[in-house]
């Protein structure tokens, strides 16, 4: 594990966001566009927490992953249904376009990328969030060339962002699903090792059972165990 | 801050007095939550030290730990991303007793946990004193997994569970406060569920 780049602590408040736009873009995800009040500048791989308030003043909150880039006047969220989960069904089927939640972010300096080091990810299912951040952020930048991305799903219809990655060159790695390009399978090392050439981090995003196959492929492809960085996904929010 | 429209408490899990604020409970389930590459590490390769401000710089090994007095802790834990996990067993050997075999020096007022990988955690001292804390191998009566800090982790269970260190290593006392790498990443420097000291910012 490496050192973080520079040690001030970050002080984050609670605020609001005002959900501007909301969409479902695969069968268990919403999308929400949200605008936030006070809001402070945001790196690639950051997340904000949502918090909902009952009556009872009962709260939940979770952790959500940015999609957005930091230039895009609002930030963006993909949330998965998760079966009971309290948090996303109550975004998925009650929250509308003009409701106000409690806000927190954006938190988190481990997971993030700092827009000049040479850089994979290789990323899971709603995992592929971050990545997003990152690819967008490049774009903005110019610097596509510094990013590399292999997002890993069942078949192209519940990969969250799919044509996106794809249309920023993305390895896209089905599952369940032989696009012609690739028989239907997780990322192999041989897929691996290229793309690694020239990497100085990869950012792991995914379940935790993702997150597993993922570690030993990079290990396996030739990558240090130092040099991964790993966020997973899942019922903890 | 005002009510969410539309939301309501649905969960009622029997344990709502002791459920923290803003946690809810996972049941049978365990999260696990590291940002690095788990380690494989053997226990007969697996040692701890403890170091810093002590009198005796004093280090275990896997066999040598085992001959300390086994000690177990029945409770519930609290991971800062929300869950918590209600009447879990661990088994291993009380901090006292490490501490009292290296001897603290008088300055020394917080320690700082650190695991194999590099991963560390900054705690007060006092937090990991008078059976508050344990190194632990057996979770629920088996080995410790290794994606949950197996062979040997830190457990302070009375704050936030990332002051848990997996694959603990080394304790190294100190006398002035320093963060560790969740805390410089935001978290805050004590962590007790109860006040909801999740981020730096926090009370």
């Amino acid at each position: 594990m490496s050192a973080i780049d520079d040690v001030t602590p970050v002080v984050t408040a609670w605020s609001e966001g005002r959900i501007i736009e909301k969409a479902r873009p695969t069968p268990h995800t919403t999308m929400l566009r949200m605008h936030v009040e006070d809001r402070v500048r945001h790196r690639p791989g950051q997340h904000y927490l949502i918090r909902l308030r009952a009556p009872d003043d009962y709260t939940a909150q979770r952790s959500y992953s940015v999609a957005s880039d930091d230039d895009d006047p609002l930030v963006e969220f993909l949330v998965e249904t998760l079966p009971d989960g309290e948090v996303s069904e109550f975004l998925a089927d009650v929250a509308e376009v003009g409701d106000v939640l409690e806000m927190r972010g954006p938190i988190g300096r481990w997971f993030t990328w700092n827009t000049t080091t040479p850089a994979l990810c290789l990323v899971g299912g709603t995992g592929v969030v971050p990545a997003v951040s990152m690819v967008r952020t490049a774009r903005r930048l110019g610097r596509g060339d510094l990013l590399r991305v292999v997002a890993v799903g069942r078949d192209p219809e519940s990969l969250p962002y799919a044509e996106e990655l794809a249309r920023a060159g993305a390895l896209m790695a089905y599952t369940r699903h032989d696009d012609g390009s690739r028989p239907a399978g997780a990322p192999t090392v041989d897929e691996l090792v290229p793309l690694l050439e020239g990497v100085d981090l990869a950012y792991v995003c995914g379940s935790a059972r993702f997150a597993a196959y993922a570690e030993t492929a990079l290990i396996d492809s030739g990558l240090s165990p130092q040099s991964i960085r790993v966020e997973r996904f899942g019922p903890t929010g | 801050m005002p009510v969410t429209r539309g939301f309501v408490r649905r969960r009622r899990s029997g344990h709502e007095s002791r459920l923290p604020p803003g946690q809810y409970d996972t049941g049978s389930g365990w999260p696990v939550l590291t940002a690095e590459a788990t380690p494989q590490i053997r226990p007969e390769d697996w040692s701890i030290t403890v170091d810093g401000l002590v009198e005796r710089t004093t280090t275990w090994t896997w066999d040598e730990i085992h001959q300390l007095p086994l000690t177990a802790y029945n409770g519930d834990i609290h991971c800062v991303t929300t869950w918590s996990k209600f009447d879990v067993t661990f088994r291993g050997v009380s901090v006292d007793d490490l501490l009292d075999a290296a001897g603290p020096l008088p300055e020394a007022r917080f320690v700082m946990a650190h695991s194999s990988t590099g991963y560390t955690t900054n705690l007060p001292l006092s937090d990991v004193l008078h059976g508050k804390a344990w190194v632990v191998w057996e979770y629920g009566g088996k080995p410790l997994p290794r994606e949950h800090g197996g062979p040997v982790r830190l457990l302070v269970p009375h704050l936030y569970f990332w002051k848990s260190a997996k694959w603990v290593s080394r304790l190294e006392l100190m006398a002035e406060d320093r963060p560790g790498f969740w805390e410089q990443n935001g978290y805050h420097d004590r962590g007790d569920p109860w006040l909801e000291q999740r981020y730096q910012g926090d009370p």
